[in-house]
């Protein structure tokens, strides 16, 4: 194939680590998203312990002060930004196509730049650690102690790394909008649409209009630090508290935005399980648009307590508690499900079960600090850490083992193993509730969050050695699920196409999935395809003799493209020479990938 | 594109927003328009070296004694014309994606050219702009007017130079033997729905910046 001037012939050799990396196929994108999410998740996860060992005991001597504050503002970036949110474009990456009988997402190669820019960023993000410091001003980075004068260059990096990380998700959640909008199979409307996919349709909603406002409050974030500005600093006339409502404008729809990929990932669990369908699936779909919109009206109950005025104060409180009611709808639709249902209880419906009864006990501690004054005594303690604890590890993270579980099979070919998922599953289920739990007494007792230590008579030692026990349980929990990978890819393929009897069209094609996803895009005539042809005797048709299915070439593009941003973003952490050369990278990147062949 | 379209309104919505919430705080020349102030206050601050010597040449004694009056930054005809310029570049968009879906693509050819120009000089006059406020002692840190204005402004100024790029690489492509392929019309159309939003935001920043007084 002849190639325009300049350009690089898309790869056509069988090696593998270039077939990876050149890889446009939707189901290896998501692979790489899932095991660069996971690793990120181990970090993190290594950074939690290391907190709960400081916090074991009044005292603790494990880590000085400075390296605290760097780990616990890593610990919420990084399980945050570099895993739950990864881990649920893993799942879109590879089911959204499948789901919606398509043979691979709107734009392939832009699926493939935003996994390269994920990687980049974060790499950039946790490189920081041995570049002078990691970010230690919490997550949130409130100003001005995120400034100049008093933090360090970790900072610096937490501007780009973020800033890296949102160009990465501004382009898959545009990329999956389109597909979900643009490639569905024929009879697949969009009240047939699974409800996984409505919910990542709402995510994607939710990143595109949520990123820039955060990528502003960057830019002048960037600014005050690197250049004169002080749009957030008090002594050249800027608003500390500005920064706090750009943050809080993006950071609420954040929270659902990792937590409707689990939500939806339940949806899917739940009804195959009990072996009937979804009950009140439109009511489930309105609740989630429902809480997608009023996410946008509640940022300020993270500011309670910066005195924004009575009046503001019981606006934000009454919305937030609004968003208890679709919330509160989804959990009665999923009960409701399994009432009267002949369940089965395997390890991906024990999970789907613990995020229903987790994420209720987060949620209503969650409505408990919606009304002002009790905010006003539990900001900044630990019955807010045990909060968000419950809805991301019981919720988010439970929502996303129970899809490793449920969809493994089809990624795969083979089961993951049911005695090491139960053990899996107890030791988490337990660990998390002994670690989490207790913070709320300590919360209530007045521990503040993000103190390196504490003195030993002020009643706290014996709920913090629990917590930290717990911790080192759940860590355990995670252990046995890796062990449990090891042992299952050791085995024969075992699973068949639809191990579970599951109604939606994934299973209709084989597993793994061909790279063409299905021979013949299926017709849809139900909510639940798969159980409509088992139903009416339907068998999928063979295609039809010499029918070649068209799929993008793999390309080098992406990665180049990807690199460029890369060194764009090393400038102002480096020299601004390297961002010098960012520039004719990405321009020769655009300029390959607009001319590169792509039939 | 329509999507990405809403996330630039989020983008250029949270910059305009800072703006306003620091115009009402700018107590010290320049100022956005013509503005009254204490002499004795203006003088303070230009002996503590808050504000610039150019900076205060910008304001003289009015009427009544003990008040100065300090001219506005803004040059309104001199952005009126550049306004002027980038509308016109719309129109020459739209001809552009009209020669585009009618199959005359020396139509579209031209009308491309035409827009970029007309970008290209809109971007000569923001430039322009810039260093006449610099001169006149409006910088990133003089205030956050100043701040404001100028990542606004400039974040803008960048999105029109990209939409330049856009066109440009479309005008080259144009020129391969197999034109923009089969679908020139939707292409050029896509383009053309990114310039008009970029052009529709100046609208917004020209009336609420520019227009509005303080
Ligand atoms: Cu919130």
């Amino acid at each position: 194939m002849a190639t325009a001037a300049g350009t690089i012939a898309a790869p056509t050799t069988e090696s593998v680590v270039w077939s990876w990396i050149t890889t446009v196929d939707h189901k290896r994108i998501g692979a790489l998203y899932g095991v660069t999410a996971f690793i990120f998740f181990l970090i993190g996860g290594v950074e939690a312990l290391l907190i709960r060992t400081q916090l074991a005991v009044p005292n603790g001597t494990v880590i000085d002060a400075q390296l605290y504050n760097q780990l616990f503002t890593m610990h919420a970036l990084t399980m945050i930004f570099l895993a739950i949110m990864p881990l649920g474009a893993a799942f879109f990456n590879y089911m959204v196509p499948l789901m919606i009988g398509a043979r691979d997402v709107a734009f392939p190669r832009l699926n493939a730049l935003s996994y390269w820019i994920f990687l980049f960023g974060g790499l950039v993000l946790t490189s920081s650690f041995f570049f002078g410091g990691a970010p230690d001003t919490g997550w949130f980075a409130y100003q001005p102690i995120s400034s100049s004068q008093f933090a360090g260059s970790g900072m610096d990096f937490y501007v780009i790394g973020l800033m890296i990380l949102g160009i990465s998700s501004l382009a898959a959640a545009l990329n999956f909008a389109v597909t979900i909008i643009n490639l569905r199979a024929p009879g697949m409307t969009m009240m047939r649409l699974p409800v996984f996919i409505w919910m990542t349709f709402i995510v994607m909603f939710l990143l595109i209009l949520a990123l820039p406002v955060l990528t502003v409050a960057l830019i002048q974030m960037l600014f005050d630090r690197q250049f004169t500005t002080s749009f957030f600093l008090p002594d050249g006339g800027g608003d500390p508290i500005l920064w706090q409502h750009l943050f809080w404008v993006f950071g609420h729809p954040e929270v659902y935005i990792l937590i409707l990929p689990a939500m939806g990932v339940v949806s899917e669990v739940l009804p195959t399980f009990s072996r009937k369908p979804l009950f009140g699936y439109a009511a489930i779909v309105f609740a989630g648009i429902a809480i997608g919109f009023l996410g946008w009206a509640v940022w300020s109950h993270h500011m309670f307590t910066t005195g924004l005025g009575a009046v503001q104060q019981a606006v934000f409180s009454a919305s937030t508690m609004a968003i208890g009611i679709p919330t509160g709808i989804k959990v009665f639709n999923w009960l409701a499900t399994m009432w009267g249902g002949s369940i089965r209880f395997t390890t991906a419906m024990y999970f789907a079960i613990a995020f229903v009864a987790m994420f209720t006990i987060g949620g209503i501690s969650g409505v408990m600090h919606a009304s002002p004054p009790v905010d006003q005594q539990q900001q900044d303690t630990y019955f807010i850490v045990a909060h968000i604890h419950y809805v991301l590890v019981g919720g988010a993270l439970f929502g996303v083992f129970s899809g490793l579980y449920y969809w493994w099979p089809k990624m795969t070919g083979r089961l993951l193993g049911e005695t090491l998922g139960k053990w899996n599953f107890w030791l988490m289920f337990a660990g998390l509730n002994i670690a989490f739990f207790p913070m709320h007494f300590l919360g209530v007792s007045g521990m503040p969050r993000r103190i390196y230590t504490y003195d030993p008579n002020l009643g706290w030692d014996f709920w913090n050695l629990v917590a930290t026990v717990g911790a080192f349980i759940l860590a355990l929990g995670v252990l046995f699920f890796i062990i449990n990978v090891f042992k299952t890819q050791q085995r024969e393929p075992d699973a068949g196409d639809n191990p579970w009897d599951a109604p939606t069209l994934e299973w209709a094609t084989t597993s793994p999935p061909p790279e063409h996803d299905f021979d013949v895009i299926p017709e849809v005539h139900s909510r639940e395809p798969v159980w409509y042809m088992r139903d009416h005797n339907m068998t999928t048709p063979d295609p039809e003799p010499g029918t070649h299915i068209h799929l993008p070439p793999p390309s080098y593009y992406p990665i180049i493209i990807a690199f460029g941003v890369l060194l764009l973003g090393l400038g102002p952490l480096s020299h601004l020479a390297v961002t010098a050369l960012g520039v004719p990278v990405i321009i020769y990147g655009i300029w390959g990938w607009t001319l590169e062949p792509t039939e | 594109m329509w999507i990405f379209l809403g996330s630039e309104c989020l983008f250029f919505g949270s910059l305009i927003a800072t703006y306003l919430i620091f115009k009402g705080e700018i107590d010290l020349p320049p100022f956005p328009s013509e503005t009254f102030i204490e002499t004795a206050y203006l003088e303070e601050a230009v002996a503590s070296g808050e504000i610039t010597e150019v900076a205060s040449h910008l304001c003289h004694e009015s009427s009544e004694a003990g008040i100065s009056v300090c001219e506005g930054i803004f040059d309104i005809p001199l952005t009126s014309q550049s306004t002027f310029v980038l509308l016109m570049s719309s129109v020459a968009m739209v001809l552009a994606v009209y020669g585009a879906q009618h199959n005359r693509p020396m139509m579209m050819k031209f009308w491309l050219l035409a827009t970029m120009l007309l970008g290209v000089i809109f971007l000569g006059y923001q430039v322009y702009e810039f260093r006449t406020f610099g001169q006149e002692g409006l910088t990133l840190e003089t205030s956050q007017f100043g701040a404001s204005f100028f990542v606004l402004t400039g974040f803008h100024g960048t999105h029109v130079a990209v939409g330049v790029l856009i066109l440009g690489s479309l005008l080259l492509a144009s020129f391969r033997r197999r034109g923009l392929g089969s679908e020139p019309g939707f292409q050029v159309e896509t383009a053309g729905l990114y310039w008009h939003f970029v052009d529709i935001v100046w609208i917004v920043i020209f009336t609420v910046l520019y227009l509005i007084p303080a």
